[in-house]
């Protein structure tokens, strides 16, 4: 593997976090099949090492727009537990005061302007953060997370060519799981994904998103970059979800085999990789690691008993917030 | 007083916010050295330079997006809609986005920004440049909705709209821009939700709105020749909308004409004339009539395109029947 960050307190965080997304989805997983949870939700399980990898090169000034497969960016850029189970069960305590629900879950104060639930929505947003910045004389840099699904929108092409004309401090970062909803991305992207960026010439790159020292390694050097004036950036992860679209999305082989998945899982699985290198490294003992694992748990089931008690929010808070005082 | 154009009253209201708030900039297409098609905007670029009048590419989704994320992070982006036809490419960052962003987060964004553009039609550009889109964004809740009727609301109503911390949609009658009307050196502001009663009268009151309230003012002038007076109110922000002032003429006067220049069906006229109805049932002699623009596209031709607009003539010919009872027992 790639090496970025290099002292033992940095790897073990960046392992720390990637587990807690994977648990906070498991959890969230549980909680949808046995009907805890209102709606549905969508699974970040096995993209972990890309928002990890991107999140760690950030600060809390600088800002990330997420999607409707949200949760991984959401607790990568900093959410607690307890306030992201709340919204996710629709509770006054949740980091939307239950307003939001999965597909919008944000920890606004950490710098993520929210989780969009419409495909590419956020591209305006992510690059007028951006534009904001530079005007204003702020070194901050903003990251916006799409899927490779999110290329067939047009804003995108819009919002890139305005980027690249005004040198915005804004990285776009592709995470090209291999399917736009139910169909795979060869499907619907026509040609070369980081040529599309190049067009307007921006540097893209394409990375091995499964791998999160080689993502933060990149990631480092292109917020630095950005910080200097010399944005924007477009990185496309490979990387895989392991479920379906959403947590309903079960019968799923006339899209996508079980050998694939399982190939995926085995072979490629960025939490697996990455606690082998850190044995291997001598940076923790599989004991160490075991004990992460299982305080993470803990933490997770403790937060969801929390949320699971939770009130929720008063019936006069439904039109509140349609204005802003 | 002095007296200005729309234009300049419009130019006045940004340029003494910008100077005010160094957040505030300009973006949109054409609006630095040409200063827009209509030429709202000229020399506010060489006072402010090109960091504050923002040039773009003809993208108004892309442009539109940029200023909801410049808005949700600390600047305050007045936006410029060439034409309010455009509304269509900018639904979703505008309904989708900007709109819902303050209410999905649970009130902990704010997306502070301006969208400026323009109405009307009888300007002979055809079905794409002529439309009086108000309705479809007094929708959505979480949009304000403001529709100046003259130099003095203009700039009165763009100053209060830039200070908001909500999105806020100002529709500027591009017919009206050479008008003048007298408006203040001194500064002022005008409140959203403050309806303007622009005539008294007893008779029948006449709530319109934008290029309508001239329509409307003229109508009444014909009314009072035949001695019927009638009441002309500016509701100036259709949402918020002052229901207080429009229920109060209503109750006086028992009969209700509503003019917008949308289109009648679904349109801004039915939810006023609805409201109307709801809540001063019992005081009503008439049905309250809604004149709105006809359910057509707007056509090129003039000898077509006049056909679509409710005139002086129209509106007082309804009122006159409202007021001889011809229209009690309307189809």
């Amino acid at each position: 593997m790639a090496s970025a960050k290099t002292n033992t307190e940095d790897y073990l965080r960046m392992y720390r976090q990637m587990v807690r997304i994977r648990t906070f989805e498991d959890n969230a997983n549980q909680l949808y099949l046995s009907a805890k949870m209102p709606g549905l939700t969508h699974m970040y399980s096995g993209e972990e090492a890309v928002a990890v990898g991107i999140c760690e090169a950030l600060t809390d000034d600088d800002r990330i727009t997420s999607t409707h497969r949200g949760h991984g960016h959401c607790v990568a850029k900093g959410a607690d537990f307890k306030k992201m189970f709340c919204e996710l069960l629709g509770k006054a305590e949740g980091y939307c005061r239950g307003k939001g629900g999965s597909m919008h879950i944000a920890d606004q104060s950490h710098g993520n302007l929210g989780a969009n639930a419409i495909v590419g929505g956020s591209m305006g947003i992510a690059t007028g953060s951006a534009l904001r910045a530079k005007l204003q004389g702020s070194d901050d840099v903003t990251v916006c997370f799409f899927g490779d699904g999110a290329t067939a929108q047009g804003l995108m092409y819009e919002v890139m060519n305005m980027a690249a004309l005004w040198k915005l401090p804004v990285i776009y970062a592709c995470e090209n799981n291999g399917y736009s909803e139910y169909t795979r991305t060869e499907e619907i992207a026509a040609g070369s994904i980081t040529a599309r960026a190049e067009a307007f010439g921006i540097e893209a790159f394409r990375i091995d998103g499964q791998d999160v020292l080689a993502v933060n390694e990149l990631a480092q050097k292109l917020v630095a970059r950005c910080r200097k004036g010399e944005g924007p950036f477009f990185v496309e992860l490979e990387t895989y979800r392991y479920h379906g679209h959403h947590v309903g999305d079960i019968n799923r082989e006339y899209y996508r085999s079980k050998a694939e998945e399982k190939d995926w899982r085995e072979n490629r699985d960025p939490i697996v990789r990455f606690r082998t290198w850190l044995v291997d490294q001598g940076v923790a003992s599989e004991d160490e690691i075991e004990a992460i694992n299982a305080e993470i748990e803990k933490d997770a089931a403790d937060a969801v008993a929390y949320a699971e008690a939770a009130s929720y929010p008063d019936t006069s808070e439904v039109d509140m917030h349609v204005y802003a005082a | 007083m002095r007296e200005i154009t729309l234009s300049q009253a419009v130019n006045e209201a940004l340029a003494e916010e910008m100077r005010r708030d160094p957040t505030t900039f300009i973006i949109g297409e054409d609006v630095a050295e040409a200063g827009t098609p209509f030429k709202v905007l000229s020399g506010l670029v060489e006072e402010f330079g090109t960091d504050r009048v923002i040039d773009t590419p003809i993208a108004e989704p892309g442009f539109m997006g940029i200023a909801v994320g410049a808005a949700m992070t600390g600047a305050r982006p007045i936006v410029d809609l060439m034409f309010g036809d455009f509304i269509f490419l900018i639904m979703d960052q505008l309904c989708n986005q900007a709109a819902k962003t303050h209410y999905m987060s649970g009130g902990k964004l704010n997306v502070p920004l301006v969208l400026r553009t323009n109405l009307g039609a009888t300007r002979r550009s055809a079905a794409q440049h002529s439309q009086s889109l108000q309705a479809l964004v007094a929708h959505i809740p979480g949009l304000k909705v403001a529709m100046p009727s003259s130099a003095y609301e203009a700039k009165g109503l763009m100053k209060t709209a830039i200070r908001d911390n909500n999105p806020v949609v100002i529709f500027e009658d591009k017919l009206m821009y050479q008008d003048k009307a007298p408006v203040p050196e001194q500064e002022y502001l005008i409140p959203f939700g403050q309806a303007n009663i622009k005539r008294e009268g007893r008779d029948i009151t006449l709530i319109a709105t934008s290029s309508m309230v001239q329509v409307a003012e003229k109508a009444a002038e014909i009314l009072a020749n035949e001695g019927i007076e009638a009441e002309v109110i500016d509701p100036r922000t259709i949402v918020p909308l002052d229901e207080q002032t429009l229920l109060e003429s209503v109750r006086k006067t028992s009969r209700a004409i509503v003019i917008d220049e949308g289109h009648q069906s679904y349109g801004v006229t039915a939810e006023i004339a609805s409201r109307l109805n709801e809540k001063a049932f019992y005081h009503l002699d008439a049905p309250v009539l809604r004149m709105g623009a006809m359910d057509v596209p707007v056509p090129f031709s003039p000898a077509l395109e006049d056909l679509t607009v409710p005139t002086p003539e129209d509106v007082a010919a309804n009122a006159r029947k409202l007021c001889a009872g011809e229209m009690i027992h309307a189809a």
